[in-house]
């Protein structure tokens, strides 16, 4: 049963051959079994989740389904409000906080019948990409314990890659879902910013963050993403668009279709397995019928450090709150500076306070226009080049990261851990969304993956060029050993 | 270039207590993270503006129409002190 | 002087005693700055009710707690307040304008953030007509633009003492909207003018309740001196707490002998934030501007810019009522009332608009045409009608048991001589007392004057006879006795005999006897 999508589980429901309690049993023994190894969870809600599977089942019994999600188990990164469950982000800080309120996300999740099996570990507040920078444990990548599944959505990516969910959800603010999907050889999505409500997600950078699923295969991603996106009142920055079908695009391959090769992403330097491994993607794509052209976006050099002004600047403001008066941490003090100083001081990591305090000082008198402002306006110049990159390409197709998964503590140097959202930062800073999806192993047998990215809005022809990729090769056939 | 003063500075403005040591520790990996980031002075941004909303999206506005309130135990069950039906926080000292 | 940082407890030195009002070699330059909470009926950026007098936290949402996660929505009613109340003052109302994030930590600011606006203000560059020393001059205003109010702190004892600070945020989210005058304000009761002037209209404009004391008005205000005849501005200091007219006032006029007399002694005057102690008679120094706030503003990520519909501002200037000043001025040349009673009547639209239906009613309900009907009218709820109505509030008037139609009833009574002045003010207690209309209590109650000549006259007849010495002071010259005797007609009439009439046929048998 282990590592049967989504859609699979949901065909088992409906012939009767599965009930959404065994599955959501089965998860959970294997959670509790496993999990001690990988530290893909945080928070487990064995009660909820077994609630929430027994009405799913009443539903697939009374044949009355909510959807293609009814009954499917699943896991939250802890970022997400879950109302009366307790969302850390990560942190010391807000290690007892419980939300009164669901995200919006969540709401639509339980609304298609979802079984929430628990929430995922993260690196603090989601600044990383290791998932090391967790106040609670580290998390490890199933194909090889010893190293890092990715970050910062590092325990939603392990859960899916070590069957401990048969799907989830993270945060993409840097490339924090499909680097992680790279490292752990599942599929990861990033959606167009402002396709998915941010409405009770944690900020970490506003006009950056998005939520979007990690799945087993495209199929699962599509519905997965389907059951999420689409206008929120309470965000505004939420696109009103009506949501195209994804399900019905995934089929029409990738014929006729014109992907782009941006010179800057084949980097000296650059893993030569990881390299190779793309170039055979992109001539399976060829062969599919794809037309591949070369695209230059020469900002892609700035973007990382455009990023990681943008970033903490937002950051240290979204940050700001968290200072022991409301809710969360509090650590005593002579009056309520010492309590504030000393409370966050305690509550808050080595990285998170380095942000933090980068972020302050990009925005503070007299740095601004050096800094922040001259950081948005290259960002103006990462998003007019792919917009103009657009007007040749449909999609484009590049590695999702420079290097496989990396050992723990390998990359304690804050400027090295940055390099690995060398290949992600620009579509984040464009808006744009991008899929990782696998697309073969190093010779230490990790995993490998294939980014592509497409014009705001276009998440069909993302999924469907990831779809046709992916029915033409067997990547998923293999899976990591968990005993 | 960040000096010990401006470092002070910020983790005052920001209400991070720092010790002797991560005040040092900071002040050098702020240095060093800034003399990367200050390549994107090489960048040729003229006339160029500034992103400020990631979403070309205006005018986003509701209706003035009144919603229910959370209670007030849903609101402070979070507190780290309270006094009955209020926050509480330690004496305020003005800067 | 005191340092930064420390809270001044000692008065300064000439903090009692000193009488003389502006000293004459400084020029004083003064600029207002006014929070008004709009009256919507929700928040600015969340549906939580704006309604006064609930328990502490029982108002309250994620978003205006600014719990983890939560995303703001603007509400559009307080944007059109806003437009409003820029084009009531002649404001440019920008093409765009969006919000800002304004960073510092204090407990009442839920996200240690305010969303407030910055670089692109609502509107900008409009004026305020006030009456001042020789005429009337225009005030300008730099900016205004909308922001979310904060929470309340409570401390047992004041801020320096407490051991602990309690905080509510009912208030906290409720639309603001900020004004900034230009310092162009040259005396401490030119300010308190201005802030009269400039509540009327948000009052006018139903955008604002204007209470002061409640806090839905609040003003700071900046004040520096320079010597006559220079140019630059001196060092200004920031003035709060000013939650009245007149300690608006009287805080700038203390503000003015205070920097006069340090200046006088060659001291520099600190730029800082002073608090006014209104029971002291004094400001002191509450913290140091010279280390200003560094708010960090950058362009509030969560909202998008408004990119105002230019037919939604015209829908709004075309809507706009006329303004305090105008209908003021009006009321003097179109009813010819003098101009203190147009400024009692024009105190609130609610007012104006009572008044002039009860001039229009009392136009339709009386014969002919009487020039000093208008004026009547004043008087009458000048004198009589506000008194009955609870002073603080607005739009009392629009409850009131009394409209325009039945004021305009009763003083046709009196016009056409069916009732007396005097008892006249005795049917508008009743009329206050039970809604009813004066024809109707009039007749009920039998008030109606005594006109009848004949009946007079012998009424007349007996009180004469009943007051000889009266008659003989009269004919002696003691004017008075007459009106002695008038009294006894009166009395015998039970008030209801129409003095005018009592008068002549009086005079008329005292002329014979």
């Amino acid at each position: 049963m282990m590592h049967r999508p989504i859609h699979e589980l949901t065909d088992a429901y409906r012939r009767g051959d599965l009930t959404p309690t065994a599955a959501a049993e089965s998860y959970l023994a294997r959670i509790a079994a496993l999990d001690q190894q990988v530290g893909a969870y945080l928070t487990v809600v064995r009660d909820d989740a077994l609630a929430a599977a027994g009405e799913s089942e009443r539903r697939w019994r009374a044949g009355t389904p909510l959807g293609p999600l009814d009954g499917a188990p699943l896991a939250l990164k802890d970022v997400l409000c879950t109302r009366g469950v307790r969302t850390t982000c990560g942190s010391k800080i807000l290690e007892k906080f419980v939300p009164p309120y669901d995200a919006t996300v969540v709401e639509r999740l339980r609304a298609a019948g979802a079984v929430v099996l628990g929430k995922t570990n993260l690196d603090e507040f989601a600044m990383g990409s290791s998932t090391e920078h967790s106040a609670f444990h580290p998390t490890r990548n199933p194909w090889d314990l010893t190293r890092v599944p990715g970050g910062s959505s590092g325990g939603s990516s392990a859960a899916v890659a070590g069957g401990l969910a048969a799907g989830a959800f993270g945060t993409d603010t840097g490339g924090s879902i499909r680097q992680p999907a790279a490292f752990c050889g599942v599929v990861g999505m990033k959606p167009t910013y402002g396709r998915v409500s941010r409405y009770g997600v944690i900020a970490l950078a506003s006009s950056l963050d998005q939520v979007g699923p990690f799945a087993q295969d495209v199929e699962d991603t599509a519905l997965l993403l389907a059951a999420i996106a689409g206008h929120d009142r309470r965000d505004s920055t939420s696109i009103a668009a009506p949501v195209p079908d994804y399900m019905a695009e995934l089929p029409k391959g990738v014929e006729g279709l014109t992907l782009g090769l941006p010179d800057e992403y084949f980097i000296d330097g650059m893993d030569p397995e990881i390299e190779r491994a793309v170039r055979e993607a992109i001539e399976v794509l060829r062969g599919l019928g794809a037309r591949i052209e070369r695209v230059s976006l020469p900002t892609t050099r700035h973007a990382l450090a455009a990023y990681y002004i943008i970033l903490p600047a937002e950051a240290s403001s979204n940050l700001a709150r968290y200072d022991g008066v409301k809710y969360g941490l509090r650590v005593a003090g002579r009056d309520l500076i010492d309590m504030e100083s000393r409370t966050r001081a305690a509550g808050f990591g080595a990285e998170v306070k380095r942000r933090i305090m980068l972020g302050t000082y990009a925005l503070s008198a007299g740095y601004y226009d050096a800094y922040y402002g001259k950081a948005q306006s290259v960002r103006t110049l990462v998003r007019r080049e792919f917009a103009a990159a657009f007007a040749k390409v449909d999609l484009i197709v590049a590695p999702t990261t420079p290097n496989v998964a990396f050992r723990h503590g390998e990359k304690e140097d804050p400027l090295s851990m940055y390099l690995n959202d060398v290949f992600t930062i620009p579509g984040n800073l464009s808006g744009i969304p991008g899929v990782s999806v696998p697309c073969g192993f190093s010779g230490a047998g990790l995993p490998i993956g294939l980014q592509i990215l497409g014009r705001p809005l276009d998440e069909a022809r993302v999924l469907r060029a990831a779809y046709a990729y992916e029915k033409t090769t067997a990547w998923r056939t293999r899976q990591p050993e968990l005993v | 270039m960040i000096d010990r003063k401006d470092v002070e500075h910020v983790a005052r403005l920001t209400r991070l207590h720092l010790t002797e040591a991560e005040l040092e520790r900071m002040r050098e990996q702020l240095n060093s993270i800034l003399a990367h980031l200050d390549t994107l002075r090489l960048v040729d941004t003229t006339g160029v503006e500034p992103t400020s909303h990631a979403v070309d999206v205006v005018n986003v506005m509701r209706e003035d129409v009144e919603e229910p309130c959370f209670s007030q135990d849903a609101m402070l069950a979070n507190a780290p002190d309270r006094s009955g039906e209020l926050f509480r926080v330690p004496r305020i000292i003005e800067e | 002087m005191t340092e930064p940082g420390r809270i001044s407890r000692r008065p300064p030195s000439d903090g009692a005693g000193l009488t003389d009002p502006a000293p004459t070699n400084y020029e004083v330059v003064i600029g207002l700055e006014v929070h008004a909470q709009l009256s919507t009926k929700s928040k600015m950026f969340c549906g939580c009710t704006t309604k006064f007098g609930a328990p502490p936290n029982a108002q309250t949402c994620p978003v205006c707690q600014g719990m983890p996660g939560v995303l703001p929505v603007i509400n559009r009613r307080a944007v059109e307040f806003g437009i409003r109340t820029a084009l009531a003052f002649n404001c440019r109302v920008n093409p765009s304008c969006r919000f800002a994030r304004k960073h510092y930590y204090y407990p009442d600011m839920p996200k240690n953030y305010q969303i407030s606006q910055y670089e692109e203000p609502l509107a900008e560059d409009g004026f305020l007509e006030i009456e001042a020393e020789g005429g009337s001059r225009n005030i300008g205003i730099q900016r205004l633009h909308l922001e979310e109010d904060v929470g309340k702190l409570l401390h047992e004892g004041t801020l320096e003492t407490a051991q602990s600070s309690l905080v509510d945020f009912n208030r906290s989210g409720v639309p603001l909207m900020e004004t900034v005058s230009r310092p162009e304000l040259h005396s401490p009761e030119e300010a308190a003018t201005y802030l009269k002037a400039f509540r009327a209209v948000l009052i006018f404009l139903e955008v604002c309740d204007g209470n002061m004391e409640e806090g839905s008005l609040r003003c700071d205000a900046n004040i520096s001196l320079r010597p006559r005849g220079r140019t630059e501005l001196g060092t200004k200091v920031e003035i709060k707490n000013l939650n009245s007219f007149r300690n608006v006032q009287r805080a700038l006029e203390f503000e003015v002998r205070r920097q006069a007399q340090a200046l006088d002694a060659g001291e520099r005057i600190v730029q800082e934030t002073r608090l006014w102690e209104a029971d002291r008679g004094y400001t002191r120094s509450m913290r140091s501007k010279e280390f200003a706030h560094d708010y960090r503003y950058f362009p509030e990520p969560d909202l998008v810019p408004l990119r105002l519909d230019r037919a939604w501002v015209d829908e709004i200037r075309a809507a706009l009522p006329e303004l305090p000043r105008a209908r003021r001025q009006r009321f003097v040349s179109q009813y010819g009332v003098p101009a203190y009673d147009a400024e009692v009547l024009t105190q609130s639209r609610a007012l104006a608009d009572y008044y002039e239906a009860s001039v229009q009613a009392l136009g339709s309900a009386a014969a002919g045409n009487r020039a000093d009907r208008p004026k009547t009218v004043s008087n009458w709820i000048m004198s009589e009608l506000l008194a009955a109505l609870p002073g603080d509030d607005e739009l009392a008037i629009q409850r009131s048991p009394i409209t325009p139609r039945h004021l305009a009833g009763l003083l046709r009574l009196i016009e056409d001589g069916t009732i007396s002045g005097k008892i006249a003010k005795d049917v508008f207690q009743r009329m206050l007392a039970s809604g009813d209309d004066a024809a109707a209590i009039v007749g009920r109650e039998g008030l109606t004057q005594v006109a009848d000549e004949a009946a007079l006259s012998q009424i007349i007849v007996t009180v004469m006879a009943a007051n000889p010495r009266a008659i003989d002071d009269y004919k002696r010259g003691k004017k008075e006795a007459k009106g002695a005797l008038v009294g006894q007609v009166m009395k015998a009439t039970g008030g209801k005999a129409n003095p005018a009439l009592v008068n002549r046929l009086l005079e008329d048998k005292l002329s014979k006897t």
